[in-house]
């Protein structure tokens, strides 16, 4: 029972209760109008979010879905699907890429598909252009979505595979697409610096790969390409004509018998979609890579509590406040639960759990943020840095605490310490954004500047400097003094007139749709989904060695 | 007279040698440790890890696969009985049951042979001889010529006189070989030719007689016994009337629609003709029964046959006790009057062939074996486990399947539902041919007879509708199978939890819909399996959806599956790329369609050869590096399954290699002669994977 896999146990010998891990969370009283009320709006919203992303799935649409199919080609959900190994999860990235981001131009996903999945056996990174979406054309959130998926290769040491199917960039975008760091190019940088770091690069060419394009393959380790379908030229055929009068097919400028036979560019040569998939899968078969965790690793459990009644306990009220613990116990195994200081600055919990077997390092806010909550937090970073334990944090923060005696009492310098320790820890963190995200609490909680390796958040959530009566009700009493000072009267109704368009402002702008439109998370996700999406983000990560963290300066 | 033939009288025995293999030798060793008796097995190089080696006390090696250099030796065989120091020879059926010589041998090496008087199998082993003495013992026998005169014209102008259709036996033969119809004057002669060529090989003796051939007529055989004391009694009759490749196919006891007075009658007379030989021993005299229930003497089987399960069941007798008894100089167990019919009995023989194939017979590994479970009315006589060979070089009988219960319908609802628990994999079998044949009406009806089966070929051979619940049944297994694979994977890795390993399709904000593509015979068919939870599935074909659930039992393939409420079992043994489903109703093969760029990698290959259809051993080569041949030429001549198989050329060419030659084994579909290729399509290298 104990014996799972090469020598992973579960701890020592038995110890009746001098080994019980606490287990924490209520049965909530689901009968209660409050829970029913919650429950009931977080559906809409969850109902909402799988609608947008039902259709989003089915990418550019039935003319162009049929117009791709009749040329014989899969779509590339289902050449992911196909690649990967029968029954893999696949997480993916960045459903909501583009969202209302370019007015009436729709560009389901961003036209790019990105996520990880098992291929034979080995966690792979796997971009692929959906060539249904604009020809699979690179808008500039499509080349943001890109990079971030080989970011994301780059930090978890995922072999890459590139699905390439795309007429490259957008060409009426070319500005926002070509000249800057983390433009196109950055594509190509990013396939050599991985390369060097012997995290594989390899390219499936499906479509057209024109122009810089072509340097997916050519930059790979090891690429295939599609007869018939797969072209790679720095120059097609309209261009060649129009520059050397030569009038040659795309298939005799840069088809698969070019590259395969004569040019050497491709390595593969593959009948078809399925032969190009087989061929992938043998190649990563081939890779010689282990996967290693660097963590203990026990059996699973299920949590006790379930995982919908998060619906009726958060809801999408950010103005109710819940108890974490309740967030933490339907999401770690067994509901069980170490908690580290728990009689101390208790507006944080922090505490030891597992998901799916990895130890886990949980930072939960159960309020604004004091001194003592954050000193706790700084410490118990550094303790999951010393042991190399991932960090978890489920952010749900107004901001640390303002006022007289929060200054005096010095908590700047106390929640740098927290933000150093954030910044500093070199353990893979994880952030959900759970609730509010505002201000300052968005640094110590680990917020996307502080490098988390997956940041995702709840359709509930709320991301922005701070909230947005808080900063109507700010620039109100601005305009308020100055008039004021002016001796001119100020109404209630200009008042209104000032509130209202910034509250709307930021009602919009902080919505997790506007945010993931342009990828400052990695997605939104289902409460409900919250431990599986966890779960897969942290297998993912422990492919790559865990660093010793070096801590900055604290100010004490 | 009694005790010259046998020297010994009443010695007791206390160890025999089984000069057999497979069911039959396990089948007497079981009533031999019953009896308190040991066994001593004898073993070809092939059988060296059978069934019966690991059944007897001891077991002796006596040479190469062939049956002509071991179980047919009978020095070998004699050399055993001394070394082990049996008291006696039990021959089971086939191989030395019915061979004078090896009766006549024993005796003269003072070892009980287990079976009548040498001169009794010689009598009855000449099947002219063997009328003659029937008919002077007023034995009804069929018209016909047994002369000695074998020319052409002498059998042509008897024939004649017989009038047609004409059956030709091999004089020595047995078993269908030898034996032709002559439906007409015009095909005469070239049956009568086949018949000598097949008897030659089979028996080195080509006599052949002729009789006449009764249309549509029933198999009845009367089991009869006789003691060393002069005591005679018969233990009823078969029926073995459902014949395939003049080969008994289902057997039962008694036969159905016979009256109280023929059944005495067929026995009394089995008794007269055992009693005309002197006979002692098991042995089965057959009968010929024309559609008003007139019977005519055929032939009398001077051994125990595989059938006799059947009689035990109605009898309650074990006739290899008896056996071991009577040879031991015992008086027969039961005389006539103590003899009752009880119920009633079915012998289904579970076959390595492939019904849709002409009953093409087979061999192979058994890569998945389960019966149902044997119990005092269920019998299952095998001489193979899971993990077994089906053995090119022997009988292809993988069991007999044997049911009882009190009336004819019951025991044929059992013998149907044990059918349907009778599930292999790694080869073709006739198990759901037998439980189509054991559904039809005719059958059900107790209607028999020989043609059965080509008169009813279009009921038995119906291609059966795939169920619905049958495709959600494979959807899940498929599913559920890849997970199980998975995972099993993952624990052995330092990462076994991963829930990257988990295997259930996990997409975010959506679900994965995934399209199964599977072949059942010729049709093609497309399943959309929706994964809704871990184990919670929509599966979706003809436009219509089901929810489905279920789960797998790893260790003994048992699927429970629940379809829109509705929970099922079947038991699904995935070999290759196929899933084999076994349900209540029906067995089902799917296979996942290999995809186009494996198939272009055969495709050559296909083309421009010559494959052997079933594992065999190459007879004779017809033709030579580079001969011309034309679609239709005799290429190969092959054995298998003790029958000749001409591979023929399917198109006109040159040949460019024999890849055997006379005298070495081949596997199905190896290639056998290539061809040169007509023009060099050049195709880039295909690739294959595991």
């Amino acid at each position: 029972q104990n014996e799972i896999g090469n020598g992973t146990k579960r701890p020592i010998a038995r110890k009746y209760h001098l080994d019980a891990i606490p287990t924490i969370g209520t049965a909530v009283d689901k009968n209660s109008a409050d829970f029913q009320e919650n429950h009931e709006r977080m559906v809409t919203l969850i109902d909402e979010l799988k609608s947008k992303i039902n259709t989003i799935v089915e990418g550019g649409g039935e003319k162009a879905k049929q117009k791709h199919l009749s040329r014989g080609k899969l779509l590339v959900r289902d050449r992911i699907n196909h690649l990967l190994d029968p029954g893999s999860p696949f997480l993916e990235f960045s459903q909501l890429a583009a969202y209302n981001l370019y007015g009436k131009e729709e560009v389901p996903a961003g036209g790019i598909i990105t996520g990880i999945g098992r291929v034979a056996g080995t966690e792979c990174l796997i971009v692929g252009n959906d060539a249904t979406v604009k020809g699979g054309s690179y808008y500039p959130i499509t080349v943001k979505k890109h990079l971030r998926a080989q970011e994301i290769a780059a930090q978890n040491n995922l072999p890459c595979i590139y699905l390439v199917d795309s007429g490259g960039a957008n060409l009426p975008r070319q500005a926002d697409v070509f000249p800057d760091r983390d433009h196109f190019g950055r594509i190509f940088y990013n396939q050599a610096q991985m390369s060097a770091a012997n995290i594989s690069q390899i390219a499936v060419v499906m479509g057209s790969c024109t122009a810089g394009g072509a340097y997916v393959p050519a930059m790979a380790d090891e690429s295939i390409i599609v007869k018939g379908q797969g072209t790679i030229f720095l120059a097609g055929p309209p261009l060649v004509k129009a520059a050397t009068g030569e009038e040659v097919s795309a298939e005799d400028l840069g088809g698969a018998d070019l590259h395969c036979g004569k040019s050497g560019v491709t390595d593969y040569y593959a009948t078809d979609d399925m032969h190009a998939v087989h061929l992938c899968r043998r190649i990563v078969r081939g890779l010689n890579k282990t996967k290693q965790p660097e963590v203990t690793v026990w059996e699973p459990e299920a949590p006790v509590l379930p995982a919908e009644d998060l619906y009726g306990i958060v809801g999408d009220n950010l103005m109710k406040t819940f108890d974490v613990r309740e967030v933490i116990a339907r999401i770690v195994d067994g509901s069980k639960f170490d908690e580290f200081k728990a009689m101390y600055g208790d507006s944080i919990i922090t505490g030891f759990a597992r998901i799916y077997g990895y130890p886990v390092g949980i930072v939960g806010n159960n309020g604004v943020l004091f001194a003592e909550s954050a000193l706790k937090c700084t410490h118990f970073i550094e303790l999951c840095c010393k042991r190399k334990i991932p960090l978890v944090f489920l952010q749900n923060i107004t901001g640390f605490m303002v006022g007289k005696d929060a200054e005096a009492g010095g908590i700047a310098k106390h929640g740098a310490k927290m933000v150093t320790a954030v910044a500093c820890a070199k353990v893979p963190k994880f952030t959900v954004i759970i609730g509010g995200s505002y201000g300052a609490g968005n640094y110590g909680m680990c917020g996307r500047a502080y490098g988390p390796r997956f940041l995702y958040m709840w359709p509930n959530a709320r991301i922005s400097v701070m909230g947005g009566p808080q900063a109507a009700g700010v620039l109100a009493q601005i305009t308020k003094d100055q008039r004021q000072r002016e001796g001119k009267p100020w109404t209630e109704e200009e008042e209104k007139a000032l509130k209202d368009p910034i509250i709307k402002r930021f009602e919009a702008e902080g919505s997790p749709y506007f945010s993931s439109a342009r990828l400052w998370d990695d997605g939104v996700i289902d409460p409900a989904d919250t431990r599986t999406v966890l779960g897969l983000s942290l297998s993912a990560s422990l492919n790559a060695p865990i660093p010793e963290t070096k801590f900055g300066v604290f100010r004490m | 007279l009694l005790s010259k033939r046998y020297a010994s009288t009443a010695e007791p025995i206390n160890k025999i040698l089984i000069a057999n293999r497979g069911e039959i030798a396990c089948r007497v060793m079981r009533t031999a440790r019953k009896m308190g008796i040991q066994t001593v097995a004898v073993y070809s190089d092939a059988d060296r890890n059978s069934m019966h080696v690991a059944m007897a006390d001891e077991s002796y090696n006596i040479g190469p696969a062939a049956s002509q250099l071991s179980y047919l030796d009978h020095n070998k065989v004699l050399e055993v009985a001394r070394m082990s120091g049996a008291q006696a020879v039990h021959p089971g059926y086939g191989f030395l049951s019915e061979n004078t010589e090896f009766a006549e041998q024993c005796q003269r090496d003072g070892v009980i042979f287990i079976g009548p008087p040498s001169s009794a199998i010689r009598d009855m082993g000449i099947k002219s001889t063997s009328k003659a003495i029937m008919s002077a013992a007023g034995v009804p026998v069929i018209e016909g010529y047994h002369g000695e005169d074998q020319t052409d014209a002498k059998l042509a102008e008897e024939a004649q006189k017989i009038g047609f259709p004409v059956m030709i036996k091999a004089v020595r033969g047995g078993g269908g070989k030898g034996m032709r119809i002559a439906m007409s004057e015009k095909e005469f002669k070239e049956q009568l030719e086949s018949a000598r060529r097949e008897a030659l090989k089979s028996f080195n003796n080509q006599e052949m007689l002729l009789e006449k051939y009764i249309a549509t007529p029933r198999h009845v055989e009367v089991q009869v016994f006789g003691d060393q004391h002069g005591n005679y009694v018969y233990l009823f009759e078969r029926d073995c009337s459902v014949q395939r490749r003049h080969q008994k196919i289902i057997e039962e006891a008694p036969a159905p629609g016979i009256s109280e007075a023929v059944r005495r009658e067929l026995g009394e007379t089995a008794v007269k003709a055992a009693r005309a030989v002197d006979y002692v021993g098991a042995g089965t005299v057959e009968f010929i029964m024309d559609a008003g229930q007139n019977f005519y003497f055929m032939e009398m089987n001077t051994r125990l046959q595989v059938e006799h399960p059947v009689t035990e069941m109605v009898t309650g007798a074990d006739l290899v006790e008896w056996q071991i008894k009577v040879a031991a100089g015992e008086k027969l167990p039961m005389m006539q009057s103590e003899l009752v019919l009880q119920g009633h009995a079915f012998e289904a023989r579970i076959y390595a062939e492939d019904p849709d194939n002409n009953f093409m017979p087979g061999a192979g590994p058994l890569h998945h074996l389960s019966t149902p479970p044997a119990d005092a009315a269920t019998r299952i006589e095998t001489g193979v486990r899971q993990g077994d060979e089906v053995s090119v070089h022997y009988d292809p009988m993988i069991a007999k399947l044997v049911v009882w219960a009190d009336d004819r319908q019951s025991a044929l609802r059992r013998l149907r539902s044990c059918l349907s628990e009778y599930n292999i994999v790694g080869l073709k079998t006739n198990v759901k041919f037998l439980s189509d044949l054991s559904c039809n009406e005719a059958f059900m009806e107790g209607k028999v007879h020989t043609d059965f089966i080509p008169q009813h070929h279009d009921e038995l051979f119906r291609t059966h509708e795939l169920p619905e619940h049958v495709l959600c049944q494979v959807a899940l297994a498929m599913v559920l199978e890849e997970r199980q694979q998975t995972r099993v994977h993952s624990l052995t890795t330092p990462d076994p939890f991963s829930p990257f390993s988990f295997g259930c399709g996990t997409r975010l904000n959506h679900k994965q819909k995934k399209t199964l593509e599977l072949n059942s015979g010729d049709q093609k068919l497309s399943i959309v399996v929706t994964y809704n939870g871990l184990n919670d599935f929509t599966v979706t074909f003809d436009g219509k959806s089901h929810h489905v659930k279920g789960q797998m039992a790893p260790l003994d393939n048992e699927l429970t599956c629940e379809v829109d409420g509705t929970i099922t079992k079947a038991k699904v043994v995935m070999r290759g790329n196929t899933y084999h489903i076994f349900t209540k109703d029906g067995s089902y093969e799917l296979s996942v369609p290999t995809p186009k760029f494996i198939e272009a990698a055969g495709d050559g290959v296909a083309l421009s050869g010559a494959v052997a259809p079933m594992p065999g051993v190459i007879e004779k080569v017809a033709v030579a590096v580079g001969d011309k041949v034309a679609a239709g030429d005799p290429l190969i001549i092959m054995i298998a399954m003790k029958m000749e198989y001409v591979i023929r050329a399917h198109q006109d060419g040159v040949v460019e290699a024999v890849l055997y030659k006379a005298g070495d084994n081949v596997n199905k579909d190896a290639q056998l002669v290539k061809f040169v290729e007509e023009e060099s399509d050049k195709k880039p290298a295909a690739d294959e994977d595991d």
